[in-house]
């Protein structure tokens, strides 16, 4: 009985602790909707529709912001996705095994650098490197109007090339898991059918594909939050273009940059609107992708047979 | 199709693949030259025992910020190790209750939430009721960042320890505490200390948390309550401002960073082998 005793206070105890990681996320959901009261009420949901970011006289808007996120990091996934994926290919079904753990401890490296150096990198080698891309094109490739402005350098192109090198570890180590759990008959079936490589690779990753779709969101999370090595490189001007050469901004930057200088409340509670906002997004993605994730490693494992196969014998569902 | 374009399509496959790998080990290798290269022109004995010179004169180090990192990660981990660890071995004595999943899904969430945001709501939570950028205010950020790194690693590991040796101290009477704390926590430890040792390297290379909470500081201070200065802040301010010599400093403040993180993610590499091994065999 004493024992019995004992134990409910060691999970009490551990419990509380536990408890704790629970109330810091919604104490951190409550912080901000909290601090962005101000603004919530004066704005409302213009603040998302209007372009004008104006602190002296007052005006916020931010459209660009969000814009300015959303573009970089999607032009991040789709230069990273692909790249991430073959990663993971190339590591969990391609390479000798002796390759394999080098292989895995080098990419994951990637995602161990600190954001402020790969910042640091961005500002000094990538962006005159993108400079000189940038005015080396043809007169006729930079009248297109995603190409549009003058050669900067600073700007989307390079916040996007940033960030796709920052997120490829994100993604290829999570779909290296989900192809893990893709279960050897998969592709031993393809074979035996006279597969070649490639197509025994393509069942695979058919078979894994919400896992794979997962992995990519959660690069996508990473790519929405990602603040240090943005802010360094892409130029930092509240505008909504279609150009990858134009100076941008992002939340997460507008937050790095102004918080400090914010003098008055409406100022602050508006950068504090941006962070809740970035906060209720990456966690919208980071769930989504985790469910997806998750139902992928449970169905790897509970159900071996793909879904068309057992659709074509009557009478098994 | 016919076969042949059918092999040449899977063996172009391959080659995709395996340049995948290359495009990402480039800018590794181009990241890891620049950093050496451009900062070992400033890294010296003086950058962690002088403090910044004014602009204009040679030399000069960060040794304020050095000890500012210190500072602020080791209050992060004070707060950090104790809460992390406890609620993973929560987590992992009662896997299957609701209330543990719930935890595991705070812990998930928490490490997605973008460290600008931690860094915001640590400013809310810590500086604005004492008016004051601190310390304090950036070891709190960065140990938000810590907590479920460290929740998540401890409860891996203990569920890693054979149930046979959970089983075997019970057996002999002893209470759950007693079995987790004198027996599991011991055979996971040398795992766990990795964990930590992880997550002290990441943490230390932020720098979004710690803009306004610790903020930065130009003097050598060790006090709680005042701002203090950090390498990443550091090489941040040197790196976006006009001066040569401040890009020279910022270099060399990321080649210490960079070098931090390496040893600890190889240390981590070694320690996590020889845990597997040992696990392994047992």
């Amino acid at each position: 009985m004493a024992a019995a005793h004992k134990d409910l206070g060691f999970r009490l105890g551990t419990g509380f602790f536990a408890l704790l990681l629970i109330l810091i996320v919604v104490a951190i959901g409550v912080e901000l909707t909290q601090q962005s009261m101000r603004s919530l009420r004066q704005f409302g949901l213009d603040f998302w529709r209007t372009d004008i970011w104006d602190p002296v006289s007052g005006e916020f808007g931010a459209l660009p912001f969000i814009w300015g996120t959303l573009y970089s990091s999607i032009a991040a996934l789709v230069i990273a996705t692909p790249i991430a994926l073959g990663i993971a290919v190339f590591i969990s079904e391609l390479c000798p095994a002796a390759l394999r753990q080098p292989l895995v401890f080098l990419t994951e490296l990637l995602a161990a650098i600190p954001s402020i150096v790969y910042g640091l990198w961005g500002i000094f080698v990538l962006v005159p490197a993108v400079r000189a891309f940038e005015s080396s094109l043809p007169d006729s490739v930079r009248s297109l109007p995603i190409f549009a402005g003058p050669p900067l350098g600073l700007g989307m192109l390079s916040a996007a090339l940033v960030l796709a090198i920052m997120v490829i570890p994100f993604t290829s180590s999570v779909a290296r898991e989900v192809l893990k759990s893709v279960p050897a008959a998969q592709r031993e079936g393809a074979y035996a059918l006279g597969a070649t490589r490639f197509e025994a690779i393509r069942a695979a990753l058919f078979y894994a594909r919400t896992g794979i779709v997962g992995a990519v969101m959660l690069g996508f999370g990473r790519a929405l939050g990602e603040t240090m090595a943005v802010t360094m490189v892409i130029g930092n001007n509240p505008q909504v273009s279609l150009s990858l050469f134009a100076p941008q901004y992002t939340m997460a930057a507008v937050i790095a940059n102004e918080f400090t200088e914010a003098a008055d409340e409406l100022y602050l509670s508006a950068l504090v609107e941006i962070g809740l906002v970035l906060f209720i997004i990456t966690l919208i993605v980071n769930t989504l992708s985790r469910l997806l994730i998750w139902s992928m490693a449970r169905s790897g494992a509970a159900t071996p047979a793909p879904e068309p196969a057992a659709a074509t014998v009557p009478g098994t569902a | 199709m016919t076969t042949t374009i059918r092999k040449l399509l899977s063996s172009a496959f391959v080659g995709f693949c395996a340049l995948s790998v290359l495009i990402a080990l480039v800018p590794l290798a181009f990241i890891l030259f620049f950093v050496v290269t451009q900062g070992v022109r400033a890294v010296n004995l003086d950058f962690f025992t002088h403090m910044p010179r004014p602009v204009g004169e040679p030399g000069g180090g960060m040794a304020n910020a050095v000890v500012g990192t210190l500072i602020v990660t080791g209050l992060a981990s004070l707060m950090a190790v104790p809460i992390g660890i406890v609620s993973g071995i929560y987590m992992s004595e009662y896997a299957g209750t609701r209330f543990a999943s719930a935890v595991r899904f705070a812990a998930d969430t928490l490490n997605g939430v973008p460290s600008i945001v931690i860094g915001v709501f640590a400013y809310g939570v810590v500086v604005l009721p004492f008016k004051q950028f601190s310390a304090m205010a950036g070891g709190f950020a960065l140990g938000v960042m810590m907590i479920p790194i460290i929740a998540r690693t401890t409860e891996e590991l203990l569920l890693l320890v054979p149930g046979s040796m959970r089983e075997g101290a019970l057996a002999l009477g002893a209470t759950r505490a007693r079995a987790v704390f004198s027996v599991v926590l011991p055979a996971a430890l040398p795992g766990i200390v990795t964990g930590v040792v992880l997550a002290l390297a990441r943490i230390a290379g932020e720098t979004a948390p710690l803009l306004f909470t610790s903020f930065n500081n130009r003097f050598f201070t060790t006090k709680l309550n005042q701002p203090i200065s950090t390498l990443t802040v550091q090489v941040f301010t040197y790196a976006t401002g006009p001066y040569e010599d401040w890009h020279r400093q910022a270099w060399a403040g990321a080649l210490v960073l960079v070098t931090i993180v390496l040893l600890c993610s190889l240390l981590a590499r070694f320690a996590t082998r020889r845990l597997e091994r040992m696990h392994a065999r047992s």
